[in-house]
C-alpha cells in the first residue's frame, strides 16, 4: 500500500479530485498517515502513561515519512528546468529562506528582483536558491516548503515529545508544545498570509514576516488547537 | 484415534487431533476489563497452570490425578488457588496511576512441597509462596479450641496437641516484593538455570535480582541514551538461557536480538551475538519497521534455538547464525495488505507471544478471531485453529480453519474482511511434556489436548 518502490509521478500534486474507483496519489496517501501519526503521538501525551514502544515506533514512522518528503522536496527542488525563473511569486517560510541552500552564502539574488521593499527585505531575508524551478505556486509551495517546515518543527516535536516522555508529567502537553509557540506562530502567520491571497503578492507575504515577531503573551492559540491547525494547513484543507 | 477424517492433523510423529477439553470463564457477552487474561504460564511438571488478568489476580488450576478406573480420561484443570497479586497504586511525584495488570508469570522449579512464582505488573514483581495445608493441631494447652487464652492455673494436666485432618486449604503469600528498580514498565522476567537469579526487563534496562535480596539489583543492560530525544530503539523482551546461566538475550522493537554474556562485563551493552534478518527492500513500505518489532523471544527446551514473535511472522533462530533465522513461519500474511487499517486502530501494535511444545518439535502462537497457529519443524505442516464456545463439545476434534484472502470464498472459509480483530490470543502456553495447550481469548481459558492415547 505505501511501497516505497512506487513510481511518484510530480503530477499527481493536486489530486483533490478523486473520481469514484482511483486510489489516492501516493503523496496524499503518505500525507494522510503522516496526520495520523501525529495524531497518535499527540493522543499518547493525553494518557496518564503513554506506551514507550508504541510511541518511539510511531515516531519513527513519522521521521521516516520525513525524511522521504524532504527527499522528494529535494528532488523536485534539483530539477534543472528553467533555473533561472525566480521563486518571487512564491511565499517562503523565514525557516527555509534562511536556509543555505548552495554557494559559499547561500544566497541568490536573481535578476528579476526590482521592487524597493523586496530589495530591502532581501537583504533581511536571504532567498531560497533559484536552482529551485518553477512551480505551480499554490502547490508546489506545499510540496517543497511542507517537508522542510514539517521537518523543522516535527523534529522539535519528537523531541520534545520523547523529553516530556521521560518526564511523564501529565501536563506534559503544554510542556510539550510551550518552547514550539514560536516557531509554529511563524508558519501560522505566515501561511495565513499565503491563503488569505488569490496569488502571494511578494508584499504580502513580507509583510507577514514583519508582523511575525513571537512572544509568548500573543493571541497564541491553545497548545494543541495550534497542531490542530499546522495539521489541518498541511492537509491543505 | 489417529488419522480421524476432519481433524487438524498435526504429525509430530503420530497424527495429532487437537480436542477441546475445557473452558475457563464467565460466558457474558459483556467482558469485564478486569477479566481479560494477561499472562498463561505451565508450571514445570505441567501439573500447575497459572493465569494473570488485568485486574491484577493470579488463578492457578491444577490438574487432576488420572482417575484409575477410567485410563482415558485425561486429568482436567481445577482452580486450586485465586489470590490478588498486584494492586493499582498511585505514584504520587508523578503523578500517574500504575495499572496492577499481571503482565507475566513465571514458576520456580519446585524444590519443596510449596510452589513459588513470580508475577509481575508494569513496576513491581512479587514472589509468591502457593502452599497447602492439610492439617491442624487440635488440643492445645494454653488456649481453647476457640483460640481463647486459658487461664494458666486452670490448667492442671498437659497434653500433645494431636495433629487432625481438615479440609485442604491453600494458601498464596507474597514472600518477597522487588520494587523500585524500574522507571519504565516491566515486559518481562526470566528465571536463571542457576535458580537463584532472574531478571526483569523493562522498556530500557534490564535488571539482575537475586531472589533472597530485595533491596538490591544489578543493572545489566542500559540502552537510555544521553538525550532522550535520540532514543529510536526499546527493549521489547528478554529470557535468560535455559542451562547457561551467564546468557540471556533480549529483543528490540527494530526487529533485532542480542545474545549477552554476563561474564564478559558488568553491564552487558556490548552484545556478543546480534541477529538480525537483512530486510527485503522490495516489501519494504512505512510500516516495516513497526512490523519488525520483536513482541516475544522464547529459547527452545534444547537450547540450541530460539523463536521471536513479529507482527505477522514467527521466526526459529540457530545460537550460531546470527545473519538469519532457519526457519520463518507466517502467522497471518493476509494482513499485510490490510496494514494501514491496522496501524489505525492501534492493531499493529497488540504484541502475540509464542510458544515451544516440550520436545521443540512444534510451535504455536496466536492470531485474530480467536486463531491461532501450530507449527510441525518436521513436517512443515501448519493448522489454524479456533478457540471458541461452539466448538466446546467435550473432547470435539477442533476443525481446521483457513481465512480466505480474495476471490471465490470457499465453505467454511472466512474472509479476511470479517475477522474480528477484537479476538486476539495474545497469550498461549504449551504443557511442558505432553499435548496440551491452554490458550487464552479475552477473558476465558479454553484448555485443548490430544486425541492419541
Amino acid at each position: 500500500m505505501f511501497a516505497r518502490g512506487l513510481k511518484r509521478k510530480y503530477g499527481d500534486q493536486e489530486e483533490g479530485t478523486e473520481s469514484f474507483g482511483t486510489v489516492p496519489s501516493y503523496s496524499l496517501q503518505r500525507q494522510s498517515l503522516l496526520d495520523m501519526s501525529l495524531v497518535k503521538l499527540q493522543l499518547c501525551h493525553m494518557l496518564v502513561e503513554p506506551n514507550l514502544c508504541r510511541s518511539v515506533l510511531i515516531a519513527n514512522t513519522v521521521r521516516q515519512i520525513q525524511e522521504e518528503m524532504s527527499r522528494d522536496g529535494m528532488w523536485h527542488g534539483m530539477a534543472p528546468q528553467n533555473a533561472e525563473r525566480a521563486p518571487f511569486d512564491r511565499l517562503v517560510s523565514t525557516e527555509i529562506l534562511c536556509r543555505t541552500a548552495k554557494g559559499p552564502e547561500g544566497v541568490h539574488s536573481t535578476p528579476e528582483l526590482e521592487d524597493g521593499p523586496l530589495q530591502g527585505a532581501a537583504s533581511e531575508f536571504p532567498m531560497v536558491s533559484s536552482a529551485q524551478g518553477p512551480r505551480n505556486p499554490q502547490s508546489s509551495l506545499w510540496e517543497m516548503d511542507s517537508p522542510q517546515e514539517n521537518k523543522g518543527n516535527f523534529q522539535k516535536s519528537l523531541d520534545q515529545i520523547f523529553e516530556t516522555l521521560e518526564n511523564k508529567n501529565p501536563s506534559s502537553v503544554e510542556e510539550l508544545f510551550s518552547d514550539v509557540d514560536s516557531s509554529y506562530y511563524d508558519l501560522d502567520t505566515v501561511l495565513t498570509g499565503m491563503m488569505s491571497g488569490s496569488k502571494p503578492g511578494l508584499c504580502s507575504g513580507l509583510e507577514g514576516f514583519a508582523a511575525a515577531t513571537p512572544s509568548p503573551g500573543t493571541t497564541c492559540k491553545s497548545d494543541l488547537a495550534e497542531l490542530d491547525h499546522v495539521v489541518e494547513i498541511l492537509v491543505e484543507t | 484415534m489417529a488419522g480421524a477424517g476432519g481433524g487438524g492433523c498435526l504429525a509430530g510423529g503420530n497424527d495429532f487431533q487437537w480436542c477441546f477439553s475445557q473452558v475457563k470463564g464467565a460466558v457474558d457477552e459483556d467482558v469485564a476489563e478486569a477479566d481479560i487474561i494477561s499472562a498463561v504460564e505451565f508450571n514445570c511438571s505441567g501439573d500447575l497452570l497459572a493465569t494473570g488478568d488485568k485486574g491484577g489476580r493470579v488463578v492457578i488450576f491444577q490438574r487432576e490425578q488420572e482417575n484409575k478406573g477410567r485410563p482415558h480420561s485425561r486429568g482436567e484443570y481445577n482452580v486450586y488457588s485465586t489470590f490478588q497479586s498486584h494492586e493499582p497504586e498511585f505514584d504520587y511525584l508523578k503523578s500517574l496511576e500504575i495499572e496492577e495488570k499481571i503482565n507475566k508469570i513465571r514458576w520456580l522449579p519446585q524444590q519443596n512441597a510449596a510452589h513459588f512464582l513470580l508475577s509481575t505488573n508494569d513496576k513491581t514483581i512479587k514472589l509468591w509462596k502457593i502452599s497447602e495445608r492439610d492439617r491442624r493441631a487440635e488440643g492445645y494447652n494454653l488456649k481453647d479450641e476457640d483460640g481463647r487464652l486459658r487461664d494458666p492455673f486452670r490448667v492442671t494436666a498437659l497434653r500433645v496437641p494431636i495433629l487432625k485432618p481438615m479440609d485442604l486449604m491453600v494458601e498464596a503469600s507474597p514472600r518477597r516484593i522487588f520494587a523500585n528498580a524500574h522507571t519504565y514498565h516491566v515486559n518481562s522476567i526470566s528465571v536463571n538455570s542457576d535458580h537463584e537469579t532472574y531478571l526483569s526487563a523493562d522498556d530500557l534496562r534490564v535488571n539482575l535480582w537475586h531472589l533472597e535480596i530485595t533491596d538490591r539489583s544489578f543493572n545489566i543492560v542500559d540502552i537510555k541514551p544521553a538525550n532522550m530525544e535520540e532514543l529510536t530503539e526499546v527493549i521489547t523482551a528478554a529470557e535468560f538461557h535455559p542451562h547457561q546461566c551467564n546468557v540471556f538475550v533480549y529483543s528490540s522493537s527494530k526487529g533485532t536480538i542480542r545474545l549477552c554474556d554476563m561474564r564478559s562485563s558488568a553491564l552487558c551493552d556490548r552484545h556478543s551475538k546480534f541477529f538480525e534478518e537483512p530486510e527485503d527492500p522490495s516489501s519494504r513500505s512505512f510500516f516495516s519497521e513497526i512490523i519488525s518489532s520483536i513482541s516475544d523471544v522464547k529459547f527452545s527446551h534444547s537450547g540450541r534455538y530460539m523463536m521471536t514473535r513479529d507482527y505477522l511472522s514467527v521466526k526459529v533462530w540457530d545460537l550460531n547464525m546470527e545473519g538469519r533465522p532457519v526457519e520463518t513461519h507466517q502467522v497471518h500474511e493476509y494482513l499485510r495488505s490490510k496494514l494501514c487499517s491496522l496501524y489505525e486502530n492501534d492493531c499493529i501494535f497488540d504484541k502475540f507471544e509464542c510458544c515451544w511444545n516440550g520436545s521443540d518439535s512444534a510451535i504455536m502462537t496466536g492470531s485474530y478471531n480467536n486463531f491461532f497457529r501450530m507449527f510441525d519443524r518436521n513436517t512443515r505442516r501448519d493448522v489454524t485453529l479456533e478457540a471458541s464456545r461452539e466448538n466446546s463439545k467435550p473432547r470435539a476434534s477442533l476443525k481446521p480453519r483457513k481465512v480466505c484472502t480474495g476471490g471465490k470464498r470457499k465453505k467454511d472459509e472466512i474472509s479476511v474482511d470479517s475477522l474480528d480483530f477484537n479476538k486476539k490470543i495474545l497469550h498461549t502456553a504449551w504443557h511442558p511434556t505432553e499435548n496440551i495447550v491452554a490458550v487464552a481469548a479475552t477473558n476465558n481459558l479454553y484448555i485443548f489436548q490430544d486425541k492419541v492415547n
